[in-house]
């Protein structure tokens, strides 16, 4: 298939894909979802009441015009406006993003080299003790629960020993560090479990490949090997898990920014989600949907620049 | 005399050697790794410790006050007391009814829709492998944690609603992975028989096809259930998990208000027990996927 004719049917199968997420969301939220205005009313809404709510919220409308605005929303980012506060959805959502990237990118990209760096030297030792050691390591982090970080992290560190600041945040470069720098440690704390593993994984599928042993044979040392041959072709895979996770990042961290009071988009979608604010928790969907089918575009389209062999398939 | 095998020992001994299936190959992997077998043995005292709870035999009163509340962890109360001066054991032994039907029944329903779609999209390819490839796309494009509380807030609170969110956003994963290994099943000689000896579509997929694929339901399987069993902990943590009775996740919800008065025993009690079963989990799916996975064979 010709290189182009690939990419240009990989971009437009982002419509039925789309499509198919506004559905689902439509159903979920419109179609089966309990009558949002009992909820917002309350025990002791009359009919009239609920009536007129409906009316204000749109949601007496024809169940295609409802689909269609939500169709829309993911095209033009209009998402309306927030049913508790009242304020333009994409405003928030613009007020949010600074916050929440001011925690999760530098957390990414330190979780990124540090995971990158344990697992070569993971692969270099493969078999030894050292590996089987991290390995066990990553997968004990891996099974404690993300709240208990969370939980154990302010508590002890913040609350006890005072290193960082409780909770809240400042905007501005150097104001924020304090307030962003614990959420950022635990980030990479819960990253490097699954990162490491999966990156360990990966470069020892390529170890036993036959270039391995023709490099081998003519008598390349071992570095040479791992840092030359073997990284450049686990590089497909764990591009593709750290472009795939590009998204969450604007999505911010849910729970730790609701823990450490950081205004950011994960604190939004906490508070819509308890305070019964659909058009809030529907607009992040949305997002956050919209940006991951941006993403994974992406890395199919740079897998086949990248890699020949992609594109015979 | 006796030193000499004759021709029928030796067949005897290679046919021995033959008949080993992969189960039965995997079976004894399994059996050989320490960490497995320590990984099933914690399993299963989990299992039986649920079992038991959910007949009422032990931990039958974790609704008794039995001292005053937050005693700290002392010879009366070995891991204290919650605010109601409930005991912390009680309460950790009968969330572990909780946490394994989470992964249970979270692990059923995403092996049953997983395997079917994947199954039959795999196996029948052209217009249905193209819709079922569409809807775990679309399923797969909407980030995990947005959907399960999408549903279970949708659903309301409860047990059964944490099933379902959980069990509904969960298997995209395997439909993918049995799609891919179906469609590299379905020419092979041995379907090709069983079609030449009159079987149906049906017949070949789920008869012949299905259990030569099931090992990467059991790998998938353990992956399931530890998933399930955290995600339960967020949304209890949303306030949209079970209600009414204890679980892992509420305990350590009541942390986040415990914390600061220094009440810390009912969240490390909650997550050493996670900690225990999950890890038991990944130990295990770890040595099922070296030990079923055919492709793994005779790699260290």
């Amino acid at each position: 298939m010709n290189i182009y004719v690939y990419v240009l049917r990989r971009i437009l199968y982002v419509i039925p894909v789309l499509l198919g997420v506004c559905l689902i969301i439509f159903v979920l939220f419109n179609l089966v979802s309990p009558d949002p205005t009992l909820m917002l009313l309350g025990k002791h809404a009359n009919l009239k009441q609920m009536q007129e709510l409906r009316h204000e919220l749109g949601l007496d409308r024809s169940y295609v015009v409802q689909y269609l605005d939500i169709v829309k929303s993911a095209f033009t980012f209009d998402f309306g406006r927030s049913w508790s506060t009242k304020q333009e959805i994409i405003e928030m959502i613009k007020n949010g993003a600074i916050p929440s990237l001011t925690v999760t990118f530098p957390a990414f990209l330190i979780a990124l080299i540090i995971s990158l760096v344990v697992s070569l030297f993971v692969a270099f030792y493969r078999g030894h003790f050292l590996d089987r050691a991290a390995v066990l390591v990553c997968v004990a982090m891996m099974s404690i629960p993300s709240l208990a970080y969370i939980l154990f992290g302010q508590k002890i560190l913040a609350y006890d020993l005072g290193f960082f600041e409780i909770s809240g945040y400042e905007h501005g470069f150097p104001a924020f560090v304090p307030y962003v720098a614990l959420p950022c440690i635990i980030w990479i704390v819960l990253s490097i479990g699954p990162d490491v593993r999966f990156y360990r994984t990966v470069i020892l599928d390529e170890v036993y490949m036959d270039y391995v042993r023709t490099a081998r044979a003519k008598g390349l040392n071992e570095k040479v090997i791992l840092f030359k041959h073997i990284l450049k072709n686990a590089m497909i895979p764990i591009i593709t898990w750290v472009v795939i996770q590009i998204p969450f990042l604007i999505l911010g961290a849910l729970l730790l920014e609701s823990f450490f009071g950081i205004p950011g988009l994960g604190g939004i979608t906490l508070n819509a989600i308890n305070s019964t604010d659909f058009p809030v928790v529907r607009a992040m969907t949305v997002l956050s949907a919209v940006a991951y089918i941006i993403f994974s575009v992406i890395t199919d389209v740079l897998y086949t620049l990248v890699d020949p062999r992609v594109r015979l398939k | 005399m006796e030193q000499v095998e004759t021709m029928q020992t030796v067949v005897a001994k290679v046919d021995n050697h033959k008949s080993k299936s992969l189960w039965q190959h995997a079976f004894e992997t399994l059996m050989k790794d320490r960490y497995a077998v320590a990984a099933i043995t914690v399993i299963g005292i989990y299992a039986l410790i649920a079992l038991l709870t959910g007949l009422g035999l032990i931990a039958a009163d974790w609704s008794k006050e039995i001292g005053p509340s937050y005693a700290p962890p002392s010879a009366d109360y070995i891991f204290g007391t919650d605010i109601f001066g409930r005991s912390v054991v009680a309460k950790t032994l009968k969330g572990a009814e909780v946490a394994l039907s989470v992964g249970i029944v979270t692990a059923m329903i995403a092996v049953t829709i997983g395997v079917f779609l994947g199954a039959i999209a795999g196996y029948f390819g052209g217009k249905i492998d193209e819709v079922i490839v569409w809807f775990y796309t679309t399923f797969s494009s909407i980030p995990y944690i947005m959907l399960i509380v999408a549903i279970s807030f949708i659903l309301g609170k409860g047990l059964v609603a944490v099933y379902l969110a959980l069990g509904l956003t969960s298997w995209e994963n395997l439909c993918r992975v049995i799609r891919a290994e179906v469609m590299r099943h379905k020419d092979r000689e041995y379907v090709q028989a069983a079609k030449a000896i009159g079987g149906g579509d049906m017949r070949r997929l789920f008869k012949h096809i299905i259990p030569n694929v099931l090992h990467l339901v059991i790998i998938n399987f353990s992956l399931q259930f530890q998933t399930a069993i955290k995600s339960e902990v967020i949304l209890s943590y949303l306030g949209l998990g079970v209600q009414g009775r204890p679980s892992w996740g509420t305990m350590i919800d009541d942390a986040k208000l415990e914390l600061a008065r220094g009440v810390w025993w009912q969240l490390a009690a909650a997550t050493a027990a996670m900690f225990v079963i999950v890890l038991a989990f990944n130990i295990l799916g770890d040595a099922l996927r070296d030990a079923l996975d055919p492709k793994l064979k005779g790699k260290s």
